[in-house]
């Protein structure tokens, strides 16, 4: 069948730090100016750009219900922005094949002021709904929107849910025939989402050729037969919706475990130092994900060294899940001296013997010159859990909450006291 | 941990009816739609320059009329006069420049009582600078349409000059009452108002669309924008007659599109004295001038306006 969207190598770079010096001042664009000739020489002042998309390319037949899928950041968002044609791509070329809506937001253009009939037609206008299709749906329309009473009410005394629901109302009576929806689904209460994704489902059903990117694997699964999954702007994974979504997941899972670090994760520093890889691991070297109470353990990093370090201070933390840094240590503890860092893969490792109590916990890891300026920093790179049996069966945690983080080894004494002992000292005080 | 989050998901998300159908090839023959063998839409990097698509913007009408509707529903609403501030604004200004320029400094106004003189030079001169002042923030002020939604983005300047319109009809009644008090009676003149408004409206629409297009980029526009809009009101024939230069700087003062334009609306409505045609002229070729290059020059810089706004 002849496809309805032809996406061929479609590109798109943005130059990092756009959206906070985009907004150059006039005297900046005076000043590149007159400074031009002189830079042309030298050549072009390097902006570092990234690739939001790269060399994207595909097809869909009418009918066909499509989900694209991917972490923040992957592109979903730049791809549906450049179909929808908000804004251009670097290179490549898409066709569409019929009239086309895009839904990325509820609301767009819902004034407060105005009142909830009034947005109506506004919000129908900027979708690019025609005033006949509006008048001839409103009924139909109030009805799904559920707001019958509140018609003539400015929308800023609604409450977010009737707020919501007159916008999807609108936003699901649009008929073309291509429908490229953004994460819209994530808003309103349970029951509404419920009846947005049936009403989604009818225009699926219908023929419509649709576009659909969420972070619910479960509406993707349902509404989609393909899926798309993008990573750092290109298509690793396309085909079949199940197949697709599970290689999202599993791929997802396998990170965490291994505590492999992304290039893109989260994370400051000058850089010189990189954390590569995080692992927790038993005395004897074995992998593990769980600690058993009391169990000594060992956290090993692999660190990716391109400029040699002369003072480097490397720092564990282990923190409870909602950030709360239960305790650090540190490899110039006890007036150690700072780690010569040679260029290359290196891998250090850290020995731990203390008793968490049981919870889920979060190893950040910190690398730093002995002054003090950061090298690499990254919170929350592996998880665990502590567990509240011991390895060998003998020292549990008892209790069901858990009062506190860290058990200390305690030493535990007792003596007989006098009744005159105590008087006695209180006299003495 | 992914698992488990998404399991959560499906238990709150899970919808009630059956998985689709809609991707088996069985249900494909139900497809309403015949793709056509032109592409609707073509999406690809566009030239650099390239002129405005009016069959686009004719298929937009009905957006530039909600839009304008809504810029005028709004505007008024939560004030306690409401609409009575169209007329109360130019009003006082009348009254204020008659008490300083026509009774204290004794401008010369061509022979027409000095309140009526300079209502109906603030006429056209208010509609311009209100409608300038609103169309070069209005790109900036929709940044959350111009990010969500595809339409010709030149329709966003253009209904902030629009939805002037109607506050200029409003005072044009006032203006009436004024000539009727005043006991100055209309012309044969008055039905050139229609072609100046005109005029009037795309010249303001030229330097709303540089204007707004600019401020995308550069923010100094807004704080540059209503010191510019005080001279350019001084340097304009509104609160004295273009006699009131002297002879040999007149040209430059006609220079001004705005001279010919408001001298033009005093012509029409006092029929006093004939058009002049110089000046007239110059207006209009500026106002082409202005129009067309905005149009091209927004053209250009429309593309990076959601990855910059």
């Amino acid at each position: 069948m002849k496809p309805i969207i032809k996406v061929e190598n479609i590109s798109k770079q943005y130059r990092l730090g756009a959206s906070r010096q985009s907004y150059g001042t006039l005297r900046d664009a005076l000043a590149g100016a007159f400074r031009a000739p002189l830079r042309r020489r030298g050549g072009r002042a390097a902006h570092e750009t990234i690739w939001a998309l790269k060399d994207v390319g595909f097809e869909i037949v009418p009918g066909e219900v499509v989900g694209i899928i991917g972490r923040n950041g992957a592109g979903k968002s730049t791809l549906l922005k450049i179909l929808s044609r908000i804004t251009e791509p670097t290179s490549g070329r898409a066709e569409l094949y019929g009239r086309t809506a895009s839904l990325l937001e509820v609301g767009t253009g819902f004034h407060p002021e105005l009142t909830g009939r009034e947005n109506m037609f506004l919000n129908a206008a900027i979708l690019g709904m025609p005033r006949t299709e509006i008048e001839r749906k409103f009924d139909e329309i109030v009805a799904f929107a559920e707001i019958e009473k509140f018609l003539d009410t400015p929308v800023k005394h609604y409450s977010s849910g009737m707020y919501v629901r007159l916008a999807f109302a609108v936003a699901a009576h649009l008929e073309p025939e291509i429908l490229i929806v953004d994460e819209v689904l994530a808003v309103g209460d349970t029951a509404f989402q419920k009846k947005c994704l049936g009403k989604m489902h009818g225009v699926t059903q219908q023929g419509r050729t649709v576009l659909f990117v969420s972070h619910s694997m479960a509406a993707i699964k349902s509404l989609c037969g393909r899926a798309m999954l993008l990573d750092e702007g290109r298509i690793t994974c396309e085909g079949d919706v199940n197949t697709v979504v599970d290689s999202y997941l599993m791929a997802g899972s396998e990170m965490a475990q291994t505590g492999i670090i992304p290039d893109k994760a989260p994370r400051f520093g000058t850089g010189e130092v990189r954390v590569r890889r995080v692992e927790l691991l038993d005395l004897n070297g074995a992998p593990l994900s769980q600690v058993y109470f009391g169990q000594p353990f060992r956290v090993t990093l692999t660190l990716e060294v391109s400029e040699d370090v002369e003072d480097a201070v490397v720092a564990l933390g282990i923190s409870s899940l909602e950030g709360t840094r239960i305790l650090s240590t540190y490899n110039t503890d006890g007036g150690r001296p700072p780690a010569k860092l040679t260029a290359g893969l290196i891998k250090i490792a850290v020995e731990l013997e203390i008793t968490l109590f049981p919870r889920n916990y979060a190893l950040d890891v910190l690398i730093c010159h002995q002054t003090g300026a950061d090298i690499d920093v990254l919170s929350s790179v592996l998880r665990f859990e502590a567990l509240g049996v011991a390895e060998t069966g003998e020292d549990h945690y008892r209790w069901g909450t858990a009062h506190g983080y860290v058990r200390p080894d305690g030493r535990w004494l007792a003596a007989e006291v006098a009744e005159e002992d105590l008087t006695a000292s209180d006299a003495a005080a | 941990m992914s698992l488990r989050v998404d399991e959560n998901v499906s238990a709150v998300a899970q919808p009630d009816f059956a998985p689709p159908s809609s991707n088996d090839p069985a249900n494909q023959s139900n497809v309403l739609h015949v793709t056509p063998d032109k592409p609707v839409v073509v999406i690809k990097p566009t030239k650099a320059w390239a002129a405005i698509d009016f069959r686009e913007l004719w298929a937009h009408r009905e957006l530039l009329y909600f839009l304008v509707w809504r810029d005028v529903k709004v505007r008024y609403k939560q004030t306690l006069l409401g609409v009575a501030w169209v007329i109360v604004q130019p009003l006082f200004t009348a009254l204020i420049f008659t008490i300083f320029f026509g009774i204290l400094a004794r401008v010369p106004s061509e022979g027409i009582p000095y309140t009526v003189f300079a209502f109906a030079g603030l006429l056209p001169w208010i509609f311009f600078s209100n409608a300038v002042a609103q169309s070069s923030n209005s790109l900036v002020g929709s940044a959350h349409l111009i990010t969500k939604v595809y339409f010709p983005r030149i329709i966003i300047p253009a209904a902030a000059v629009a939805a002037g319109l109607l506050d200029f009809a409003i005072s044009f009644v006032v203006l009436g009452a004024l000539m009727v008090y005043y006991g100055v009676s209309l012309t044969w003149g008055f039905l050139a108002i229609p072609a100046l408004l005109l005029l009037l409206t795309l010249f303001a629409a030229g330097v709303g669309m540089w204007l707004s297009a600019m401020n995308v980029k550069y923010r100094d526009v807004r704080h540059l924008l209503p010191f510019v809009l005080q001279v350019w009101m001084f340097a304009s024939p509104v609160i004295y007659p273009p006699t009131f230069v002297p002879e040999k700087w007149r040209w430059i003062l006609s220079l001004n599109p705005m001279t010919g334009i408001i001298d033009g609306f005093r012509a029409a409505i006092f029929g006093e004295k004939p058009f002049d045609r110089l000046s007239l002229a110059l207006s209009v070729l500026m106002t082409v001038v202005i129009l067309v290059s905005g149009a091209f020059a927004f053209k250009r810089m429309e593309k990076s306006f959601a990855d910059v706004v």
